[in-house]
């Protein structure tokens, strides 16, 4: 069926909701506090086109610090760690956004909230 | 007389200084590794103990690179280290003269005045010196207490010894310098009332003896004086362990396992630990850092140092570096600051773990050529770069393979620089292997980042890897190449890792030279600068990259050159946002200065018709 959809040329997309309220918003927190450029993006997506590791497989730093900032962190420790932190990203960025930082805070962060359920720092 | 209570407090600090000195030690032989205990082993009956020796005697006592930073400051260092080891070696021996030749206790040689009044009749006929011990010992004194001015000075005039800024000490350090620095003063005090009272001192000590019996009470102040004297020797030693003076029993050691070949290795362990335990904070490299320049002051090697060795990491401290390598350069221990920050940040980054499953092993596809070139991440974001190099190769009649042509997975060094070695050696492997695949003999790279982590830490044996800068001066030098003359006025800029990092500074300006006039700038080679574009730094944000680099520029254009030439992707790019001069890749600029190499001999030949 779905390979019917494909070869027609277009297909439907399915109706996506972002539930903001049950999305884990912890993440996008912490990160912002340690590498505050995570508001600078634009996500024109200048980092996913210059991407060494995208040239191998699915990875897109773009939709990453996007599913960041929504709060849908779920499986992105494994999207995340297909980087090479060889720092193509950051250069081209058109907003300085401190791409390598945002990588490594990014895994250091949703790490923390595997391990301990919540990303945010103890009081 | 041999004893008096004075001693104690000297006494069990010498004590409870050689307790926790012994324990220290053991932990650091138990955590070796086997193979670098045996290494240690087999250097200890080598020619190695007499390298050892030799570094010990020009570095932790003459401080010769000390001497060569500043005067002073070498003098200062000096006349601590030698003045002090001098009047223990000496002091000793006078006690042995004094004593008839028996081993004395430990304290006695130390307070020798105290204990013979007398010192003018020698009771061994050997020394027929008279009076050799008595000027001498005096002479020592005042050596060290020459020192102890100048560092009195250093406090407010440290420009006078080529720092500007110093080292911020934290309390255990006060109280260890307070007490180091009371050493000398109380024992030139203690030493002058008693010669005061007996006229047994020599030049220093007997002047001062008789002004002080004028206008003091002397058979009051004598005693006290000896206790003061002991209490602050005792106070030193306590503090010792625990603040920067450990560098001194540690250094020692530091020189001799580095002499017998043993490495950084993991972190934490033990050569690192004596690496932390070694650093004196004397402050050279804050100076030489360019995070002064946008108030980082606080990441500077010193202060990693000080955070590791205290156990009080800082994420934030351990993220804030360039990697450029000044304050290795600067050091005058010799500590591998850039690897301990690595260890740091390898701790820091310990949980994140990269997968890198998706690399899929592909053949090489090509022909064999004996030559590979590898432009590498940053040469991609530079493609004027890329072409330059083709053009060369072209033009020089070259057979090359271009590796990364269609792009190839970053060389691992940026990780490594992030502390993530594991994830790192992934892409080594994947590396060497697509590497080793082309059959060639030779790696050209334009990237200094790749050249240094290939020829660090890949394993291509029977493999030469050169910087493109390295190839085309081969290729002028052997007639491959002709370049054409400008008038043009250009300075160049040493990338970091080309330069302290692999060692190449006079290839790049020999291909130069023979293209443009290349004018002195007042900070390159060994001691160049960092362009701000770092993939060693990982926390700072741009605007104060922006001003490091901006830093970097001005020292560069001081001569008002026309270009600015450098042999790294990332510092062209760098210095290019800048749009302050025009930057040029050291191959751009041979590239569009290429002459046909036939038509070079007619030149001349004109030339000498003409």
């Amino acid at each position: 069926m779905e390979k019917k959809v494909k070869n027609f040329g277009y297909s439907v997309t399915r109706d996506r909701q972002i539930d903001f309220d049950a999305n884990n918003h912890d993440v996008g927190k912490i990160v912002a506090l340690a590498e505050p450029t995570l508001h600078l993006c634009i996500s024109c997506g200048t980092c996913s086109a210059t991407c060494t590791a995208s040239q191998f497989t699915e990875f897109s730093l773009r939709q990453v610090i996007l599913l960041v900032r929504r709060g849908e962190t779920k499986g992105l420790l494994k999207e995340v760690s297909k980087c090479m932190l060889c720092g193509k990203c950051q250069l081209v960025c058109p907003r300085n956004v401190s791409t390598r930082n945002l990588i490594i805070q990014i895994s250091r962060a949703l790490c923390n909230h595997e391990v301990s359920g919540s990303a945010m720092l103890k009081p | 007389m041999t004893f008096d209570l004075f001693v104690l407090p000297f006494f069990f600090g010498l004590i409870f200084l050689t307790v926790v000195l012994v324990q220290k030690y053991s932990r650091w032989i138990a955590m070796m590794d086997s193979s670098d205990r045996v290494k240690a082993g087999m250097a200890l009956f080598s020619v190695n103990l007499l390298k050892s020796i030799k570094e010990v005697v020009l570095e932790s006592l003459l401080h010769r690179k000390m001497f060569k930073r500043n005067p002073l400051l070498g003098y200062m260092h000096m006349s601590f280290a030698l003045g002090w080891l001098l009047l223990i070696i000496l002091g000793n021996l006078e006690s042995r003269v004094y004593s008839g030749g028996h081993i004395n206790p430990p304290y006695y040689p130390i307070f020798l005045k105290f204990f013979i009044h007398d010192k003018r009749v020698l009771p061994f006929e050997l020394f027929t010196l008279p009076g050799f011990f008595r000027f001498i010992m005096d002479f020592i004194l005042l050596f060290v207490l020459s020192g102890l001015v100048l560092a009195l000075f250093k406090r407010t005039r440290s420009k006078w010894f080529g720092l500007k800024k110093t080292t911020q000490h934290n309390s255990f350090d006060k109280w260890a310098i307070t007490s180091l620095w009371l050493i000398f003063p109380m024992r030139l005090l203690a030493e002058s009332f008693t010669a005061g009272l007996y006229q047994g001192g020599g030049f220093l000590t007997n002047t001062l003896g008789s002004i002080f019996d004028a206008i003091l009470p002397l058979q009051y102040l004598a005693y006290p004086a000896w206790w003061a004297y002991s209490t602050m020797l005792g106070i030193f030693f306590v503090t010792l362990p625990w603040s920067r003076f450990m560098h001194i029993p540690t250094e020692i050691v530091l020189i001799f396992l580095r002499n017998a070949g043993i490495e950084q290795g993991k972190y934490p362990g033990s050569f690192s630990e004596i690496e932390l335990s070694s650093c004196p904070r004397c402050g050279v490299c804050i100076d030489v850092c360019q995070m002064n320049e946008v108030d980082k002051t606080s990441s500077t090697a010193v202060y990693l140092i000080r955070s590791l060795r205290d156990q009080q990491p800082d994420k934030q401290l351990n993220a804030n570096c360039m990697m450029c390598g000044r304050c290795l350069q600067a050091c005058p221990v010799g500590i591998d600051t850039l690897g301990l920050r690595v260890g740091a940040r390898s701790v820091d980054n310990k949980s994140i773990a990269m997968d890198f499953s998706y690399l899929k092993k592909q053949p090489f596809v090509g022909e064999e050529t004996g030559i590979v070139y590898f432009a590498g991440c940053m040469g991609h974001l530079t493609p004027g770069v890329k072409r330059a190099i083709v053009q060369i190769f072209n033009h020089a009649k070259i057979d090359f393979t271009f590796l990364d042509e269609d792009g190839s997975i970053c060389c691992g060094r940026p990780l490594k620089l992030a502390g993530l070695r594991e994830a790192a050696s992934k892409l080594v492997s994947e590396n060497t292997r697509m590497i080793k695949n082309t059959g060639a003999q030779l790696l050209v790279t334009s990237c200094p980042i790749c050249l240094k982590t290939f020829n660090n830490d890949y394993q291509l044996e029977g493999m030469k890897v050169m910087h493109h800068s390295v190839y085309i001066d081969k290729l002028v030098t052997e007639g491959k190449l002709a370049l054409r003359p400008e008038e043009l006025k250009a300075v160049y800029h040493d990338p970091c890792e080309l330069g302290r990092g692999s060692g190449i500074y006079e290839q790049p300006r020999n291909v130069l030279k023979q293209i443009a006039e290349v004018a002195d700038v007042a900070e390159e080679q060994e001691n160049s600068l960092c362009c701000g574009g770092s993939i060693g730094e990982l926390a700072m944000d741009f605007t104060q990259r922006n001003i490091i680099r901006d830093n970097a520029l001005k020292i560069l254009c001081e001569s008002k050159p026309d270009l600015l030439v450098t042999a790294c992707p990332l510092c062209k790019k760098t210095y290019d946002s800048a749009n302050c001069i025009k930057v040029k890749d050291i191959a751009e600029v041979v590239a569009a200065n290429l002459v046909s190499v036939k038509h070079q001999p007619k030149t001349t030949e004109m030339v000498e018709q003409g």
